[in-house]
Order: C-alpha cells, then sequence, then structure tokens
C-alpha cells in the first residue's frame, strides 16, 4: 500500500486477527518507511486498537508477522520497545501520584534518565506547569490525556502507535498536537494513529488511510 | 546497571503509592495483629497449649495477610494500563515484576517478621523460639510473595480473581507453611531449626530465580 523499497521500516505481513468467533480482518499487509504516517479508520468495533495492539507486539496476530527493521518483533522485543512508543486510550497514570512523578516513574522504567528540568519543560509545552503537583485523579479527562501526550516529548522512539490521541482534547491541544506530529514526521519519525476525527497532517506530509470495514480490510 | 535502575524505579514507585494510600498496607498488618490476637483469647490461657500452637498459629496469620494483598499486585495497574507501558518497556518485564515483588514483601511481609517478637510473647513463645520464628519468618515471607505474584499475574482481568488466587496458591504455599512452622516447631522440641530453615532457603532461591520470569509469562498471556 505504500511505495515499496528494500527493506521498509515497519512491515505487518498478512496479519489476520480473530476475536472470539470473530474474524476481524485477515491478509493485512502495510508498511511503513521514515517521514510516513498511516491513519486507522473504521467504525466501533472494526479492529482498529486490536491492530494498535498487534503492531505494539502487546498481541499476537492469529496469523501473520509484524517486522522491524526487517526482525520479527518477537526476536527484538528490547530493540523494537527503544524504538516505538504506543499510548493506548487508557490514562496510563497513577490516580494518587502527580503529573510529574507519574512521568518519572514511566521513564525510569523505560531505563531512561530525563532531567527534572526537561520534565518540567515539557509539561510547560503541555500547558500542564500549574497542574504538575496535583495528584492525577483531581485533573480532567483531557489534562489526563495530555499528560500522557507529554510522554512524546520526552521519550526517544522513531514509530508512534497512537490509539485516538486527540480524544478529550480541546481545540488548542489538537492544534498543539498536530504540530507536534509533524514534527516528529519531519524528524523521520512514523506514527500510526486511529481517530474518529480526520488528522490534519498537512499536505506536506506522507499520510495513508487503511479503512478496516468489518470483516475485511 | 540499567536493569538495577529499572528494578529500583518499579520499586521506588510501588513504595510512594503505598504511602499515598496507607490504609491497604495497613489491612494485612491489622488482620495479622487481629487473628493472633484473638486465638490466645479465644483458646484460653493455658501455656502449654498456646506454646504448641504458637508457630503453626502465628504461620498461618501470616500466610493469610499476604494474600490478602495479592490480587491488588497486578489489577491496579492493569485497570489503568500503567502495566501495558511496563509491558513495553525496553527494559526486561521480568525485572519490573521482580521490582513490585521487592515492594509486595516490604510491605505485607517485613512487617509481620518485625511484629512477631511482640505477638510471639501473647503465645508465651521462649525467646530464642521467637528468634527462630522471625528467621523462618524472614525467610518465608519472600517466598510467600514469590509464589503469590504468579498466581495474581494468572488470575488478572479473571471474573472473581480473589478467590481464584487463594485457590491457587494455597497449595503452593503448603510447603512453606510446613517448614516454616516446622523449624519453630522443632526448636521448641530441642531438634534444631537448621535442617527446615536450609530447606526454606532452597526454595526462597529456587522461588527468587522462577517466580519473576514465570509470573511475567502470565502477565503477557493476560495483556493480550
Amino acid at each position: 500500500m505504500t511505495a515499496a523499497t528494500q527493506t521498509p521500516m515497519l512491515a505487518a505481513r498478512n496479519l489476520s486477527c480473530v476475536r472470539g468467533t470473530q474474524t476481524l480482518f485477515t491478509d493485512l499487509s502495510l508498511q511503513l518507511d521514515a517521514g510516513q504516517w498511516l491513519y486507522l479508520q473504521g467504525e466501533n468495533g472494526a479492529g482498529k486498537t486490536s491492530l494498535l495492539r498487534i503492531l505494539a507486539g502487546l498481541a499476537l496476530p492469529a496469523a501473520g508477522s509484524v517486522h522491524w527493521q526487517a526482525q520479527p518483533i518477537s526476536n527484538q522485543r528490547s530493540e523494537y520497545h527503544a524504538d516505538m512508543l504506543y499510548l493506548g486510550h487508557h490514562a496510563s497514570l497513577k490516580e494518587d501520584l502527580t503529573l510529574t512523578e507519574n512521568l518519572r516513574s514511566l521513564i525510569a522504567m523505560d531505563g531512561l534518565k530525563v532531567s527534572d528540568a526537561a520534565i518540567q519543560d515539557a509539561l510547560t509545552r503541555m500547558g500542564l506547569a500549574k497542574r504538575q503537583h496535583l495528584p492525577a485523579r483531581v485533573l480532567s479527562a483531557g489534562q489526563k490525556r495530555r499528560g500522557l501526550l507529554v510522554r512524546l516529548l520526552l521519550r526517544p522512539a522513531k514509530l508512534w502507535l497512537l490509539d485516538e490521541p486527540f480524544n478529550a482534547l480541546d481545540a488548542n491541544a489538537i492544534v498543539d498536537l498536530q504540530e507536534c506530529l509533524k514534527a516528529h514526521l519531519k524528524d523521520g519519525g512514523m506514527i500510526v494513529l486511529t481517530s474518529h476525527q480526520t488528522p490534519d497532517l498537512g499536505s506536506d506530509t506522507a499520510g495513508f488511510v487503511l479503512s478496516l470495514s468489518r470483516g475485511r480490510a | 546497571m540499567m536493569l538495577l535502575s529499572a528494578y529500583v524505579a518499579a520499586l521506588r514507585r510501588d513504595l510512594l503509592l503505598v504511602m499515598r494510600r496507607k490504609t491497604e498496607v495497613l489491612t494485612a498488618l491489622f488482620f495479622f495483629v487481629i487473628v493472633t490476637t484473638l486465638l490466645p483469647l479465644g483458646i484460653g490461657p493455658e501455656p502449654d497449649l498456646l506454646r504448641k500452637i504458637a508457630p503453626g498459629a502465628m504461620w498461618i496469620a501470616a500466610l493469610l495477610a499476604t494474600l490478602l494483598g495479592l490480587q491488588r499486585l497486578f489489577a491496579a495497574d492493569h485497570a489503568d494500563g500503567t502495566l501495558e507501558q511496563m509491558a513495553l518497556s525496553p527494559e526486561p518485564l521480568s525485572i519490573l515484576v521482580a521490582g513490585k515483588i521487592t515492594a509486595h514483601w516490604l510491605v505485607c511481609g517485613l512487617p509481620l517478621v518485625l511484629l512477631a517478637p511482640v505477638i510471639g510473647l501473647q503465645f508465651d513463645l521462649p525467646t530464642d523460639a521467637i528468634g527462630v520464628l522471625m528467621l523462618s519468618l524472614l525467610i518465608g515471607t519472600p517466598l510467600l510473595s514469590l509464589l503469590g505474584a504468579i498466581g495474581a499475574a494468572l488470575t488478572l482481568g479473571a471474573r472473581g480473581s480473589a478467590l481464584l488466587v487463594s485457590l491457587l496458591v494455597l497449595p503452593l504455599y503448603v510447603p512453606t507453611l510446613i517448614f516454616g512452622a516446622g523449624a519453630v516447631e522443632s526448636h521448641i522440641a530441642g531438634l534444631g531449626a537448621a535442617g527446615h530453615l536450609y530447606l526454606l532457603s532452597a526454595l526462597l532461591v529456587l522461588a527468587a530465580a522462577f517466580a519473576p520470569w514465570a509470573t511475567t509469562a502470565a502477565l503477557r498471556i493476560s495483556l493480550e
């Protein structure tokens, strides 16, 4: 579906996904190269999240395989995880910890070191500077979502897998996020995202749309 | 070095969470104190009988107290999605899991060891027997946390997981209970506790090597 190159960065071959008795998709292949993004489209339950989870390596496909830099991801879990950032629709924040503590612990558990000043800076860029010392449970859904998206700024990763990143965000934050995504693509990053609203990442970036509809892709 | 820092990060985060929500820790501790305090009151003031049942009673109470906190070990992280992020960390998940198990022991196991001397007095245990009891709990409670983590991971996301954890884990706890309580009993009987304690230590080494790995495998299945 994308321009064929010798070794695409991310390639999925003949994926199928079965949930219970229902086959969500079969024989799905895709490839993605540096600077390209893929927008997954489809009705509720069409398998967008399932596909993202398979690409992230959280779920195993019923058939087929996912390759990162020509290697199956199951053979190089640690390397792949270092290059990949998956943000699901959970807040992934501990309710009792503040945003700073949450981010610090997530980063430390990734084996990375980021200074408190960098965390502070990233929180300011997402407009959360005033909220950083509040426990996450008192934040609104949109603020939690932003808190999670701060990880995009803090964690170096080539491939971003984003499940409904625009959910619960206000208009300004959506614009900010789209700028952030564009900058990532310009730096040679890759993005796979699902959304119910069509993302606008500019005409100068290479984007592709994959529509999933029930039973077939 | 990176492995160690990821381990410390997971341990630190869980301890910080406990500090924010102290009641959860105190539940296990209070349970242990209440059961071991009510037993002598219910059985009656017969020092010989109390001394005889003390090791078994205190070990059973410790075992059930650790079981109380178990189903929460991964359930909260699973519900808010942080477990997913841990599974996607470039660091091995088993290292992070080992950090979480250590935190569980520090919170649910270590306080029981430290409380044991006070409780032991209620059962009229001699001082040297209390020493052996503390030693057996010190070796045995990490073992309970390690084995329990496997059960907690296997039942993650299942309905009625609290009951399932108990059913899965209790048979695994039996050897720990037998050797742990046995150490104190044989010490009181004058046979020496060394044999039991060595066996308990061997079990601990075995569990420390395999339990984080088995827990990780179970978590990956649960996350799918």
